[in-house]
C-alpha cells in the first residue's frame, strides 16, 4: 500500500508496559498516518487505555521505541505529549459545566491582553473559527454554559479544544459510548472531518458500527499484544470481532518467555 | 415580557432578583416606619453593613472554589484585635498595626489552605477547628482586660470619616466615566474582532442605570454627613476582586476549580495553589472587614467577631445568589447580601421588634433563597438537556 512507503507520524515499536507483574503491554507495535483515522479496539482489559496513557505521557514506556514523523522521542509527561502536538480526548470529556465554552476551550492556555487581563475577544473569535472550521453549528452560542450544551455538543466542544492547539494527532477515548443515535453521528462525522482536515485521529471505540463508519484502518490489541491489523475496506466486522476475542498472540501470558529478546 | 420572567426564573437575572428583594424590604419598612428611607438612616445602613461586607468578599472567593471557610468571624475578630493592642498597648502608629493585622489573617488562612489542599482535611473541618482556636486566641491577645477602646484617628476614621459633598460628586463622576469606559472599550474591543456586539441604546441603558444609582447614592449621603470612607474602601475593594474574578487568569481558575476540579488539573492548572491562595485571601479579607467593625465600635472585645457575624457573611452572598455548591457566584453578591441583611436589621431595630424577630426574618429569606438557587439551578439542568 502507498503509505507503508511514507513516514508513519507516530509509530510505536515493541512497546512493554508493566504495572508490577502485570504485563500491560507487551511488545505493542502501532502507528497512525496524518489524515487517517487509526481504530483501536480491542475487549477490556486489552490494553487500549495502557496505550493511549502512554501515548499521552501519562505512564511512560518500560521499553521499546516512540517514533514521532520518524525521529524517535520520548514523552515523559503530558507536556511533552502536547509540544508535539498530541491531544487526548478522554471519555469524561473533562469539561467545567459552570464556565461558558470559550472559557472551557482555553482553559489552562488563557490568552492575554494588556495588563494581564483576559483577551476574550480573541478567544471568542478563535473559538468560533474553530468550531466553523469543524462544522459544529448546533452549538447557538459560544457563550453558554458547558451545562446547557446536548452530550454530543459537548463532544464537540471537547474535540474543538483539542483541535484548538495546532494539533496533530488527536486520540479520542470512547467518545460516543454515552451518546444517542443522532448525537453519535453528529461525533462521527466530526471524526471524519478531523481527518480530512488533516490531522491524525486515534479512535477508541467498543461499537464496531462505529468503527466501521469512520475507520480507515483497524489495530486489534489482545491481552496487550496487538494481535491484527486490518484495513477497514478489506475486511468485515466478523474479521475483527474474531481478532478480538481469539486473535493469535505472540506468547502467552503467564510464561517466562521474551518475545522480542 | 415572558422572556424577562424565564431568565428570571433560569437565575439569569440574579442581580435584579436580589434588588427586588430589597425594594420589597425597603417598601415595606418605610410604610411602617417613616424614618427608614431617610438619608440619616440611609448613611447609617451602609455603616452597617461595610464590615460584614468585607467579610463577604472573601467568603464569596472561598464559596466560588465549592469550598467553605467557618473561621472568617473569629479571624475577625482575632485582626481587629491585633490591630487595637498593638495601636493601643504597644504604640504602633495605625497603619502598620493595620497591615500587622490583615497579615495575621493571611497567615492564617494560608495555614488552614495548605491544610485543607496538600493535606486533604476537608475545608469544613479545618475551619471549624479554626472557629474554635481563634476564638481562645482572641482572648490571649485581648489579655485580662477584655476590652480595648481605640482612639487613634487613623483607625476610629476608617468608619466615622465623611468626605464632604465636592469630593462624593467627584468620586461618582469617576465611578460613571470607569464604568462607561469599560464598557464602551470592550464594546469597541469586540468589534474589532468582528464579534456580535449589544447595541449601543443597551450600553447607554446600562451605564445610565449605573449612573442614576451612584448620584442617588451621593445625593443621600450628602442630604446627611456625607460620603462615608467605609463605603469608598468596601466598594473599592469590590471592584477590584470583582475584576480579578472575571478579568484574570487567576480568577478564570477559581471559577474552573470550584466548576470540575479534575479538569482544571487535567487543564494544566495548579489546583493546589489556587485553593491556599483563595483561603490565605478570604482570611486576609475577614481580617480587613474586622478592622472596619472594630472601627465602627471604637473597640474590640470578648465577643467580636463572634455571635453572628460568621453566619451572616455566609448567608449575605448565599442569599444574594452565590452558589454554595462552587462555580457560580459574584464578587457583588457580598454587598447586596449584605444589604439585605442589613436593611432587615435595621428596619426591625426601627420598628423594635425583638431581636427574636430579627433572627426568624433573615433565617426566612435565607431558606427562601437556597430554595430559589436549588430550583434555578433544577430548571436551567431541565433546560440544558
Amino acid at each position: 500500500m502507498a503509505e507503508q512507503n511514507e513516514q508513519h507520524l507516530l509509530e510505536l515499536r515493541g512497546v512493554h508496559k508493566r504495572f508490577g507483574a502485570v504485563n500491560a503491554l507487551n511488545g505493542v507495535d502501532f502507528h497512525v498516518d496524518v489524515g487517517h483515522v487509526m481504530a483501536l479496539v480491542g475487549d477490556n482489559g486489552a490494553g487500549k487505555s495502557t496505550l493511549i496513557k502512554c501515548v499521552a505521557g501519562i505512564h511512560t514506556i518500560d521499553d521499546g521505541e516512540v517514533l514521532w514523523a520518524g525521529e524517535p522521542v520520548s514523552i515523559h509527561g503530558p507536556k511533552d505529549a502536547a509540544r508535539l502536538g498530541i491531544e487526548v480526548v478522554y471519555q469524561d470529556l473533562a469539561l467545567a459545566d459552570n464556565l461558558d465554552v470559550v472559557q472551557n476551550m482555553y482553559l489552562g492556555r488563557e490568552l492575554l491582553s494588556t495588563l494581564r487581563r483576559l483577551d476574550e475577544a480573541r478567544m471568542e473569535k478563535r473559538s468560533r473559527e474553530v468550531l466553523k472550521e469543524l462544522s459544529v453549528t448546533t452549538i447557538q452560542s459560544v457563550r453558554q454554559t458547558v451545562a446547557s450544551l446536548s452530550g454530543g455538543q459537548r463532544q464537540s466542544v471537547a474535540v474543538a479544544k483539542a483541535v484548538l492547539w495546532n494539533s496533530k494527532l488527536v486520540i479520542l477515548d470512547e467518545p460516543t459510548a454515552a451518546l444517542g443515535v443522532a448525537q453519535t453521528q453528529q461525533v462521527l462525522d466530526l471524526v471524519r472531518r478531523l481527518a480530512e482536515q488533516g490531522l491524525a485521529v486515534v479512535l477508541v471505540s467498543h461499537n464496531m458500527n462505529d468503527v466501521f463508519e469512520v475507520a480507515d484502518h483497524i489495530t486489534v490489541l489482545r491481552l496487550g499484544q496487538n494481535v491484527a491489523e486490518f484495513t477497514t475496506k478489506d475486511t468485515n466486522q466478523r474479521e475483527v470481532v474474531e481478532a478480538i476475542t481469539a486473535g493469535q498472540l505472540h506468547s502467552v501470558p503467564g510464561m517466562q518467555e521474551e518475545a522480542l529478546a | 415580557m415572558t422572556k424577562v420572567f424565564r431568565r428570571l426564573a433560569e437565575g439569569d437575572l440574579g442581580v435584579v432578583r436580589v434588588i427586588l428583594v430589597i425594594a420589597l424590604i425597603w417598601i415595606y419598612f418605610q410604610a411602617n416606619n417613616s424614618h427608614f428611607l431617610t438619608a440619616v438612616n440611609l448613611t447609617n445602613l451602609t455603616l452597617q453593613t461595610a464590615g460584614l461586607g468585607m467579610i463577604s468578599v472573601g467568603v464569596v472567593l472561598v464559596l466560588l472554589l465549592g469550598e467553605i471557610d467557618l473561621s472568617v468571624g473569629a479571624v475577625s475578630g482575632l485582626a481587629g484585635a491585633v490591630v487595637a493592642v498593638l495601636n493601643v498597648k504597644h504604640g504602633w502608629a495605625a497603619a502598620p498595626a493595620i497591615l500587622a493585622g490583615i497579615a495575621v489573617g493571611a497567615a492564617i488562612g494560608g495555614a488552614q489552605g495548605a491544610i485543607f489542599a496538600k493535606i486533604g482535611v476537608p475545608s469544613f473541618v479545618v475551619t471549624l477547628a479554626g472557629l474554635l482556636a481563634w476564638q481562645g486566641m482572641l482572648l490571649v491577645v485581648l489579655g485580662k482586660t477584655g476590652t480595648v477602646n481605640i482612639t487613634d484617628p487613623g483607625i476610629v476614621d476608617l468608619a466615622n470619616k465623611f468626605f464632604s459633598h465636592a469630593i462624593g460628586w467627584i468620586v461618582a463622576v469617576g465611578v460613571v466615566a470607569a464604568y462607561a469606559a469599560s464598557n464602551l472599550s470592550r464594546r469597541r474591543r469586540r468589534q474589532a474582532a468582528n464579534l456580535p456586539v449589544p447595541s449601543l441604546v443597551a450600553v447607554a441603558v446600562r451605564i445610565g442605570l449605573v449612573a442614576a444609582v451612584t448620584f442617588a447614592a451621593i445625593l443621600v449621603f450628602n442630604a446627611d454627613r456625607g460620603l462615608p470612607l467605609a463605603v469608598v474602601i468596601l466598594l473599592g475593594f469590590v471592584i477590584v476582586f470583582d475584576a480579578i474574578t472575571l478579568r484574570t487568569v487567576w480568577g478564570r481558575h477559581i471559577f474552573a476549580v470550584g466548576g470540575n476540579a479534575e479538569a482544571a488539573r487535567r487543564a494544566g492548572i495548579k489546583v493546589d495553589r489556587i485553593r491556599i491562595g483563595v483561603f490565605a485571601l478570604a482570611s486576609a479579607l475577614a481580617g480587613c472587614g474586622g478592622i472596619l467593625l472594630a472601627s465602627r465600635l471604637l473597640a474590640v472585645n470578648q465577643s467580636s467577631g463572634g455571635s453572628d457575624t460568621l453566619l451572616l457573611a455566609i448567608a449575605g452572598p448565599v442569599i444574594a445568589g452565590t452558589s454554595l455548591f462552587g462555580g457560580r457566584g459574584s464578587i457583588w453578591s457580598a454587598v447586596l447580601g449584605a444589604v439585605v441583611i442589613g436593611s432587615i436589621t435595621n428596619g426591625i431595630d426601627l420598628l423594635s421588634y425583638p431581636s427574636s424577630t430579627r433572627l426568624l426574618v433573615t433565617g426566612a429569606v435565607l431558606l427562601a433563597a437556597v430554595i430559589i438557587d436549588a430550583l434555578t439551578s433544577k430548571r436551567r439542568r431541565a433546560v440544558g438537556r
